[in-house]
């Protein structure tokens, strides 16, 4: 069970620390502001669900042992996520795809049968409805920007579509999640999904690929090579001086 | 990291005695100088020049401190400093905005910071090398920052003086979180100590350049003074930051890397204070012009982000030309 909240807390983390990976590098000033506040949003959702994995798996594990002293085949993350993050319009479709998936969820979460989940979900499912706002006004500006925009934008679809399909995949502590009523059924988020891309994709001038290989694994710790790099470098310092207090 | 502000800053001004006078009388009497007021162009000019750099540094700052975000050892301390660099470009952006109600843009002053035309604090051409390092930026470089803003809360500008009421409250919370990262570090394991010792050994210094050069070499200050942009001289605030950090750091029971420090009872006219050593100041114009560790590296970085960037700005333009040509098509 705790395994579930694990895959949604990896989920969080990595992406926070992708965006962050954009602190004081963005196109503008406004971006360098946005960027931050969304990844702050998703370490504190991360935050909060690895606390309760912790207490749930019972073993003393707290938010720091989990995210800082587990190998990149114990993370749990799903691949999306991981993808570097490329140009800026990679970056905000990565965004928009894990929001239009999370505002679903999150708000289906409100429902759940465990305290602590239903907490986070309330205020997760109003952060990450902004998330979809402004990553998905980006993707149209730039889907109907200028013709080098548009063509950034395209491939970023291109590069990341396949990573879509596992989202909506549900692992076996996910469906033991689910059985319980902790956490709400993935693929019941495809329909909400479909209908926030499409509507984003007409305005962007997009066209939705068909026919993608979706790639998956990152529910079992399957990841590609990128992610190894990222937690080699997120757990150094801690990794450096187990056991200190920070 | 202001007083550098007024480096190279040209106080010189053309207008008629009597405008001189009225503008003089009206500092004199506390009123505050508005975008719209008459104003002599060299106090203009001193100001977009203070302001404009002091934007630059918050920009530029984000850099150090930006290094440690990947790596910072606990998700508590990740999000602190998340927080804290976005609060760095917060302050960045009033302070563009406070800059150009005096008729310059945001895109210039960022042009003549690309260019090494415009100058921002030396403190940030500093390698930022351990953990321990954005502990000590928050405790010195954001106190030292408080130490020079709290008198520009008062500046005779009103869009500047609004804009370092809020950023001072910010400020005051950096300092305090960079000293809670100290004290931390300084309870914590044999290596976690010596980190913090060599973090407060390489950043003293250079936090006491901060304030800019000695009074007696400083040029700009008397102007400045006059027109209430400056209230305190460069050395006053440098050494209220002295006799407020050195008890600090030996509660940390860390030590300050100047062996000549020690208290002096005639300093603070009679009050007592800690007489420094002395300051290589070889090494602070060496950085402020261009020959810090770091220099190359910072402008580079923020010259990337702005290139990268130019077809995402272009493209935000061409989709507003093209939503607003077809809102009028439609109507
Ligand atoms: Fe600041
Ligand atoms: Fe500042
Ligand atoms: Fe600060």
């Amino acid at each position: 069970m705790h395994e579930a909240l694990l895959e949604i807390a990896d989920d969080c983390l990595v992406l926070g620390h992708r965006l962050s990976e954009w602190c004081g590098h963005a196109p503008m000033l406004e971006e360098d502001l946005a960027l931050p506040n969304m990844a702050l949003d998703l370490i504190g959702v991360a935050r909060g669900l690895y606390a309760r994995a912790g207490e749930i798996e019972g073993k003393g594990r707290g938010e720091d042992d989990l995210a800082y002293f587990r190998g990149e085949r114990e993370f749990r993350n799903c691949l999306l996520v991981e993808r570097p993050n490329g140009d800026f319009a990679a970056t905000m479709l990565r965004q928009l795809y894990f929001g239009a998936f999370m505002e679903p969820f999150w708000r289906a979460a409100a429902a759940s049968t465990d305290d602590v989940v239903r907490g986070i979900a309330g205020k997760a499912a109003k952060e990450v409805a902004y998330h979809i706002r402004h990553a998905g006004e980006w993707v149209i500006r730039l889907g109907d920007g200028t013709e080098e925009s548009a063509a950034r934008m395209a491939h970023a679809v291109e590069a990341h579509h396949r990573y879509s399909g596992e989202l909506f995949e549900s692992s076996r502590a996910a469906r033991a999640a689910e059985a319980a009523g902790v956490l709400p059924r993935r693929s019941e988020m495809r329909a909400e999904w479909d209908r926030v891309i499409g509507m984003v994709f007409v305005e962007a001038g997009l066209t939705v690929p068909e026919g993608v290989f979706m790639q998956t694994g990152g529910r079992a710790g399957l990841h590609g090579e990128d992610l190894g790099h990222m937690l080699a470098e997120m757990q150094s310092v801690a990794r450096a001086h187990p056991g200190a207090v920070w | 990291m202001y007083s550098q502000g007024l480096i190279g800053a040209d106080g010189r001004t053309g207008e008629t005695e009597a405008f001189l006078a009225a503008f003089q009388a009206r500092i004199d009497a506390e009123e505050k100088i508005e975008p719209k007021d008459a104003m002599p162009e060299g106090y203009r000019r001193t100001l977009v020049r203070q302001i404009g750099q002091h934007a630059h540094s918050e920009i530029v700052g984000m850099l150090p401190e930006g290094n440690w975000i990947t790596r910072a050892p606990s998700l508590k301390r990740k999000a602190a400093l998340l927080a804290k660099v976005q609060d760095e470009g917060g302050h960045g952006l009033y302070l563009y905005s406070a800059a150009e109600t005096l008729g310059v843009t945001r895109d210039e002053m960022t042009e003549e910071l690309l260019a090494g035309k415009a100058k921002y604090s030396s403190i940030f051409n500093y390698p930022t090398l351990t953990w321990a390092d954005i502990g000590t930026i928050g405790w010195l470089v954001d106190g030292a920052a408080i130490m020079n803003q709290i008198p520009l809360c008062r500046c005779s500008f009103g869009p500047y003086a609004r804009a370092m009421i809020r950023i001072c409250k910010e400020e005051s919370f950096h300092q305090r979180q960079g000293y809670e990262i100290m004290l931390t570090l300084c309870r914590g394991t044999e290596a976690q100590k010596a980190m913090a010792q060599d973090a407060l050994d390489r950043w003293w210094w250079p936090s006491l350049m901060m304030f800019g050069p000695h009074d007696a070499e400083s040029s700009h200050t008397e102007q400045s003074m006059a027109w209430k942009i400056k209230r305190f001289s460069n050395d006053e605030l440098r050494q209220k930051f002295i006799d407020a950090t050195v008890p600090q750091a030996d509660y940390l029971g860390l030590k300050v890397p100047d062996p000549a420090m020690r208290w002096d009872e005639a300093l603070n006219g009679g009050k007592g204070g800690y007489r420094h050593g002395a300051i290589d100041w070889d090494e602070f114009w060496r950085v402020v012009k261009g020959e810090g560790v770091m220099n190359r590296d910072r402008i580079a970085a923020r010259k990337k982000a702005w290139e990268d960037g130019a077809w995402v700005r272009e493209a935000a333009l061409a989709h507003a030309a093209k939503r607003a040509a077809r809102k009028v098509a439609a109507e």
